[in-house]
Parts: structure tokens; C-alpha cells; sequence
């Protein structure tokens, strides 16, 4: 191949070959770090909650006279357990993605400084089981561990409570290499030991950072006006299943307002609506940018075919093949793209820094490079190939012409 | 001469049809994303309070204990966004503002006294005295409360357009009685369906666009007769979280301050009260007291979410790509009438002249790309307005966005016609005269 009059006739358009390679380092640079973003948020919106997402619908109740909370939550309970198709039922304050998020500080030392804070899952007997936690080491509570939250009293309860359950995150942060069963953790000012470790559970607002399992469930009975309950049945049972729910409630009780029926899924796709919307843009804009390019090149590209028609004429007169044409403009092509991407690369990492620093956005995997330089090289041959043909179908008899 | 250049442009742009498409098409694609985000933020970076905005203004203070293996000299970094419950009173107490007021969210249940109606949730704000005064809020009826009544704990409320409607209908409302959880109140005040866009006094989260807050009451009442308090309580020590002890900061507060002299005063006030706590024992940190303007206060807070700013730099750096994209398609396209432009600088035609007729061609394309543009931006903020979020109902756009949109789209043609046409113009007309 000719190497060195390709070079020659593309430094005689050295203005357009710099802009089309500055346009292609501009897309690398872009497409990397938006392809960062969506497998970011992706990887987000896939956590697994920990809970039986399939199984789970919930409600919430605030009653409106000023009765005992706790002797109307117990009677709730025994009438949505009578339901036909529901196997568990709890009342419970907090759930993966509901946003209500009570943390506490964690220490590990009576009066020690708090080492993290740890959102606190509080529920009736039977929590674990109704919302389908996996329990990994350890016990569930004993019915005599229970105790009020006390919420009249700024939620005291968390001072008389004395036995947690953990996920198995939050107990590899607090005691890391050690078996956490049996400690001693701080979240009041009594000890509080952990009896069982979970394997999952999400707090009920997601953070980038991490620390997402920072989760522990308390024996402690919510007793404000307003709770949530979980109900527990079979997938295809969900929707009869809610709608008896509010029923029976209802019925017990007309003084009260139900709100937030809803299964575990919906809960869930509320959660990611923002991400969903900013998950579509993303990929709307880096499709759009290669789009851009695409044409860019194929414009570019055709545009040099017309003008070096007789150039292509005399070259076929004096032997050239036509495989020999396609393959000058596919390999001009490639050096044009194969120049952008080295500069479009560097430019990948220094936005990425940038971002990182706004944004909170993950460092750039080094492994989305070499990915993003082929799809981009591929991309680059496909807008050529057009162009590329049509410059090969020129017949040798133009070099005869003269325009 | 121009009317002959705009004529060339045609002709030139109708001989590669579909060339010019693509580069309208880009520039549309550009300017249509570009104008859809600007014009989002541009609408939700308004004034909530037009004329009394300037004057209000937002006390910080920092109660909390020294950080942890910080030094007493260390930088404080962020203040806390919200007062504790002794010091809002205090500030509340010492009247140092021309106008002052502590408060926060709750939602309540609304029970109607007419048979059949279900008892409903409702937001709104307990609030101080001063807030009606100090907002210039528009009352359709009656007023606001007095200072003894937020001292006496009184049982009084002031609704908003939309829920003073929902329960009494067209009636008047004034005088009459609401049972809000368990308590009664009387209804002394009807807003003329007050919601400014923010509502800049809340707490800032998801909800500053979109909602309108549908009662006010004493906070003092409400604090007495526990009801809801949303948004944000922070505690640290131990000592449980009591909403009016001294280690739990969840209240907004605002200040009116009628002229810079008298901002700068209240600054020097915050200073002796952080002092005087720090000579009572309180407020370890070292003196930072701060006071934010309105605008400032919504800035510092983030009202803005980041993944906007996210979708506008996504939507700039795409216009930004497009005319890259189409200065290299103009480049080729210019420099290919070599020809053409070597007979007319023979003919007579000067640089000047072939720079025009070049421009002018670009910014035919970009005005057919800004209308391309504004029909797109029009399609995407129908789609932000789809979206669920507060905000999405401010997407709109007026006659200033309307006229900047092409404004952008020429501008940004006419740019990226600036490079292809000066090359062309620089071409010496004998250079192409001789070949053959």
C-alpha cells in the first residue's frame, strides 16, 4: 500500500483532517465517560434490596383517633393475617427505597465516638420472615426481646433495646475479620447485642458513596398514629391481596387514612423514575454523538471521493484494483480516526477527572478505552464504506476526461 | 449584494442536498438539546419573590460539638442549614431584623366536618408571626397572626386558596372551624393561591418546585400538639432527640434586613451571639456566623439538582460536537469552489466580498437550523414536562428563550462558518486560473 502519498494527500487537507480528528477525540471523550454514567446507574438501579421483591405489597395507615397505636397495630395485624393467600404479615417503620431513613451514630466502646451511622429497621415479631431477609449466622428475636420505640418520648426505645440483627455488610465495617455475633454495638446509651446476621438489606435511601447496607433491625414495636404494613403472598396473588388489605382495614377501622398501597416493584421503579429519565438522555445523547460523527465522516469521506475522481481514474488507468481504491479510503480513514482517538483518550481522563470532581462520578475504568477506541475505529470504517465503494466504481476511463 | 449572496447561498446549499440537510440536521440536534436544558434551568433560576427578594436574607450558626480530632482552628466547612429550637427563639426574641421568623414543614391530617368527605393529608408550615408580613404574602381574606398569639399557642390557621376551597367551597372561609388532626382551628386567613416557584423558605429537597404549601399555624401549637414535622433532624450527643433541646438543629429561619448597613449590622450581631453562647458554655467551634442573601441561600443549597447541570454540560458539549462537525463539512464544501471563488476575486471581488458570501451561506444553514432547533426544544420540553418532578411544570418557553434559540442557532453557525469562509477567502485567485 501506498503509505507515504496517502500521507502526502492528507497534509495537503491538513485543516479538515484536524477538525474531523478533533470531532472524533471530542465523541471518544464524551461517549467514554456518559458510558461510565449509564453503567453506573444501571448497576444502581439492579442493587438487590435484600428483601422478596416479588412477594412484598405494603400500605400505610395513620389513624386519626387518639387511641393506643400498639393495641391497634396488634388487631391490624391479626385481620390482614386472615386474609386468604397472604403467608406473613409485620408493621414496620423503614423498607429499601420507602425514604424513611432513621440513622443512628454506631459506636463500638460505651461512650465511644460513633464509628458510622446505620439506619435502624424497626417492626413487629415476624419482620424478618414477612419481608423475606435471609438470615446467614445467629437467631432471629426472641418475643421477649420486644420493647415499645417509645416515639411519644423522642424514640427512648433505642435506649432499652438490648438485641440487634445486622446485615452482613454493616458487621464486616464494624468488626472487620472478626465474628460479630455476640458484640457489644452503641447506637443509644445502652449495649445492644448482635444476635443475627442478615445477608441484604438496603437502606431506604441509596447513597453514592457507599455504605448502603449500613442497615440493623431492632426488636423494637412502632407506635406512631402512621405505619407501614407488609404484607407477604405469592407474585400473581399481589393485587387481590392489596385490595383486601385496604378493605379489611377499612372495616376495622373507618378513622384512619391508607395511602402508599402499592407492591414491593412499584416502590422500587418510584425509587429509580429520576435515574430511569437520566438514563434515557444519556443514552439518547451518546447514540446522537456517534450519529453526528457518523455523518461526519461519511460526509467528509464522499466529499474527497468527488473531488479526486480523476486522481481515482488514473490511478485505476495505471493498474490499480478496485480493492486496492476501497482499501486507500478505508486505511485514509483509518489513520483520520486512529489520530483522533490517541488525543480523544487522553481527553476521556481528563474529563473524567473533572466529573469526578463535580459530580461524583467512579474514575474511568481503563478498560472502557481500548472498547470505546475500537467501537469508535469500527464506526469510522462503517461511515467510510459508502463512500469508499463509490470511489472504487469510479471507471478508469475518467483519467481520460477533463472537467 | 446581499440579496445576490443569499441567492448564491441557495443555490449552493439546493446543489448538495443532502449534505445541507445533515448539517441542519446537526445544528437542529445541537440547538434543540441545548435549548431544551437552558431553557429548564433558565426557569427554575427565577425570582420566587420579585422586589423582596434582596432583603432577605438567612442566619447560620454552628452549635455543634468540635469535630472529632479537629483542631479549635480547623475550617468549619458547611454550617449547619438549620437552627436548634433555644437559639431560633432567641434570635426571634432579640429583634434585631426589621422582620423575623423560625419555621418548618409538617403535613397533618384534614378532617371535613361534611358527612361523606374522607380525611385527607395535607403540607403546609408552621410558621412564626412575621413570616405573612415578612413574604409580602397576598391574603384573599383575612391576615396573619400576632406575636402573643405565637406565645399564647393559639389555635388559629391560615389557608391557602386551594385547600380553603376544597373544604368550604365558595363560602367565605374566615371565622369558620378546621380540625387538623385532633385539634380545631379557626380560620383567620385565606392566601390568594400563594406558591412561589421555589418555595425558596422551605427546607430545599425534591419538593422546593411544584408544591404549594395549603396551611400556616404557630409552630409553637404545633410543637405543643405534636404534630408532623418533615424534613431534616439532626442531633449529635446523647440526650435523646428532643425537637427543643439544644442539639438537634431542624428550623428554618429568616431575616428581613431593609438596606446593606442593616445586613451588615445583623452580621456583627450573629458574631456577639456566638460569642456570648461560646461564654455560656455552647458553641465550641470557632466564631463563623454567616448570613446568605436569598439568592446566595438557594445556590448554597443546591436547589438546582446536579443531574440538571449534568443534562445541560451533556447537551453543550453535543452542540459542541455538531459544530466541529459542521465547520469540517463547510471547510471541504467551501474549499471545493476553489474554482468559482479564483473567478470572482479575478473579476474583481474582494476578500471582504467572498467572506460575506461564505457567511452568509452559513448562517442560512444555521437559521434553518434554529428553527429545526426550537421545533426540537419544543418537543424536548414537552418531554421534561412529562417527567414526575416539581419543576417539569416550569418548562416553558418565553420570547426572550424563543429569539435567544436562534439567536444560538446563528451564532453558532456563523462561528462555524467563520474558519471555512476565511480560508476560502484567502485562496489567490491566480493559483486556480492556471490549472487546466
Amino acid at each position: 500500500m501506498p503509505r507515504i502519498p496517502m500521507l502526502a494527500s492528507l497534509t495537503r487537507h491538513k485543516l479538515t483532517v484536524l477538525l474531523l480528528a478533533l470531532q472524533v477525540a471530542l465523541t471518544c471523550a464524551i461517549v467514554c465517560n456518559v458510558a461510565l454514567m449509564i453503567a453506573g446507574r444501571t448497576a444502581q438501579m439492579r442493587w438487590p434490596s435484600g428483601v422478596a421483591e416479588d412477594e412484598l405489597v405494603m400500605l400505610d395507615s395513620a389513624s386519626l383517633d387518639g387511641g393506643n397505636p400498639l393495641a391497634r397495630h396488634a388487631a391490624d395485624l391479626a385481620a390482614l393475617r386472615g386474609i386468604p393467600g397472604v403467608t406473613a404479615v409485620a408493621a414496620v417503620d423503614a423498607l429499601p427505597f420507602n425514604r424513611n431513613n432513621w440513622s443512628n451514630g454506631i459506636a463500638t466502646v460505651p461512650n465511644g465516638p460513633s464509628r458510622l451511622a446505620a439506619t435502624a429497621f424497626n417492626g413487629t415479631p415476624g419482620e424478618l420472615r414477612a419481608l423475606g431477609l435471609r438470615l446467614v449466622a445467629g437467631r432471629d428475636f426472641r418475643p421477649d426481646e420486644y420493647v415499645p420505640m417509645d416515639s411519644a418520648h423522642d424514640w427512648d426505645g433505642i435506649n432499652h433495646v438490648a438485641a440487634t440483627v445486622v446485615t452482613r455488610a454493616l458487621a464486616a465495617r464494624l468488626f472487620p475479620g472478626q465474628d460479630p455475633l455476640g458484640k457489644l454495638v452503641y447506637p443509644g446509651d445502652k449495649p445492644v447485642r448482635i444476635v443475627g446476621v442478615i445477608d441484604h438489606l438496603l437502606r431506604p435511601m441509596l447513597e453514592t458513596g457507599g455504605g448502603n447496607e449500613d442497615a440493623m433491625l431492632f426488636p423494637m414495636l412502632p407506635d406512631e398514629s402512621n405505619v407501614t404494613y407488609v404484607l407477604r403472598t405469592a407474585p400473581s396473588q399481589r393485587q387481590r391481596v392489596l385490595k383486601e388489605a385496604a378493605a379489611v382495614l377499612q372495616q376495622l377501622d373507618a378513622d384512619r387514612i391508607l395511602r402508599h398501597a402499592q407492591t414491593f416493584g412499584q416502590l422500587r421503579s418510584d425509587y429509580f423514575r429520576h435515574d430511569r429519565t437520566m438514563l434515557g438522555l444519556l443514552l439518547a445523547a451518546a447514540c446522537g454523538l456517534l450519529l453526528v460523527t457518523a455523518v461526519g465522516i461519511a460526509g467528509l469521506a464522499s466529499f474527497w471521493v468527488q473531488q479526486r475522481r480523476r486522481a481515482i481514474g488514473i490511478r485505476r488507468a495505471v493498474g490499480a484494483s478496485r480493492r486496492d481504491i476501497l482499501r486507500y479510503f478505508q486505511a485514509e480513514n483509518a489513520l483520520i480516526v486512529g489520530g483522533g482517538l490517541l488525543p480523544g483518550v487522553l481527553l476521556a481522563l481528563g474529563l473524567n477527572l473533572l466529573l469526578m470532581g463535580h459530580y461524583e462520578l467512579p474514575r474511568l475504568p481503563l478498560a472502557y478505552l481500548p472498547i470505546a477506541a475500537l467501537a469508535l475505529w469500527l464506526l469510522g470504517q462503517l461511515a467510510v464504506l459508502g463512500p469508499a465503494l463509490r470511489a472504487a466504481a469510479v471507471p478508469p476511463v475518467v483519467a481520460t476526461r477533463t472537467d | 449584494m446581499y440579496g445576490y449572496y443569499l441567492a448564491l447561498a441557495l443555490r449552493s446549499l439546493k446543489r448538495s442536498r443532502v449534505l445541507t440537510a445533515l448539517m441542519v440536521l446537526a445544528i437542529g440536534l445541537g440547538i434543540g438539546a441545548s435549548m431544551t436544558m437552558i431553557t429548564v434551568l433558565h426557569a427554575m433560576s427565577g425570582d420566587p419573590l420579585p422586589g423582596r427578594s434582596d432583603q432577605l436574607y438567612v442566619p447560620q450558626l454552628d452549635p455543634r460539638p468540635l469535630p472529632r480530632g479537629g483542631a479549635s482552628g480547623a475550617p468549619a466547612g458547611n454550617l449547619p442549614d438549620s437552627l436548634t429550637w433555644p437559639d431560633a427563639m432567641a434570635l426571634l426574641r432579640a429583634r434585631r431584623a426589621d422582620r423575623q421568623a423560625a419555621m418548618s414543614g409538617g403535613s397533618v391530617p384534614v378532617r371535613p366536618a361534611q358527612a361523606g368527605q374522607h380525611p385527607f393529608f395535607e403540607r403546609g408550615h408552621y410558621v412564626t408571626a412575621d413570616f405573612f408580613p415578612m413574604f409580602a404574602t397576598p391574603f384573599r381574606a383575612g391576615s396573619g397572626w400576632n406575636e402573643q398569639d405565637d406565645v399564647d399557642r393559639a389555635r388559629v390557621v391560615v389557608l391557602n386558596a386551594g385547600l380553603a376551597q376544597r373544604l368550604f367551597g365558595a363560602a367565605p372561609a374566615i371565622g369558620r372551624t378546621v380540625r387538623l388532626k385532633d385539634t380545631d382551628f379557626r380560620v383567620i386567613g385565606v392566601l390568594d393561591d400563594w406558591h412561589p416557584q421555589p418555595a425558596f423558605y422551605a427546607r430545599i429537597d425534591d419538593r422546593a418546585f411544584g408544591q404549594a404549601d395549603q396551611f400556616f399555624l404557630p409552630l409553637q401549637t404545633a410543637l405543643d400538639l405534636r404534630f408532623n414535622f418533615s424534613g431534616d433532624l439532626r442531633c449529635w450527643g446523647s440526650g435523646g432527640d428532643n425537637r427543643r433541646s439544644d442539639h438537634c438543629t431542624w428550623l428554618q429561619f429568616w431575616v428581613q434586613l431593609d438596606s446593606q448597613a442593616r445586613a451588615q449590622a445583623y452580621r456583627a450581631f450573629l458574631a456577639d451571639y456566638w460569642r456570648d453562647q461560646q461564654a455560656h458554655g455552647r458553641f465550641p467551634r470557632p466564631v463563623e456566623a454567616r448570613l446568605y442573601g436569598l439568592t446566595d441561600w438557594l445556590a448554597h443549597e443546591h436547589l438546582i439538582p446536579a443531574d440538571l447541570h449534568l443534562q445541560l454540560w451533556l447537551a453543550l458539549g453535543f452542540l459542541g460536537v455538531c459544530m466541529v462537525n459542521i465547520v469540517g463539512l463547510l471547510l471541504a464544501k467551501f474549499l471545493r469552489r476553489r474554482g468559482e471563488i479564483c473567478v470572482r476575486r479575478a473579476l474583481g471581488a474582494r476578500q471582504r466580498d467572498i467572506f460575506v458570501q461564505f457567511g452568509m451561506e452559513a448562517a442560512v444553514i444555521g437559521l434553518a437550523g434554529g428553527v429545526l432547533g426550537l421545533a426540537l426544544a419544543q418537543l424536548g420540553l414537552w418531554s421534561v414536562r412529562q417527567r414526575p418532578d416539581g419543576y417539569a411544570q416550569l418548562a416553558h418557553m418565553d420570547p426572550a428563550m424563543l429569539l435567544g434559540t436562534f439567536m444560538l442557532a446563528v451564532a453558532a453557525s456563523v462561528l462555524a462558518g467563520l474558519l471555512p469562509a476565511w480560508r476560502a477567502c484567502d485562496i489567490p485567485p491566480a493559483m486556480q486560473l492556471k490549472t487546466p
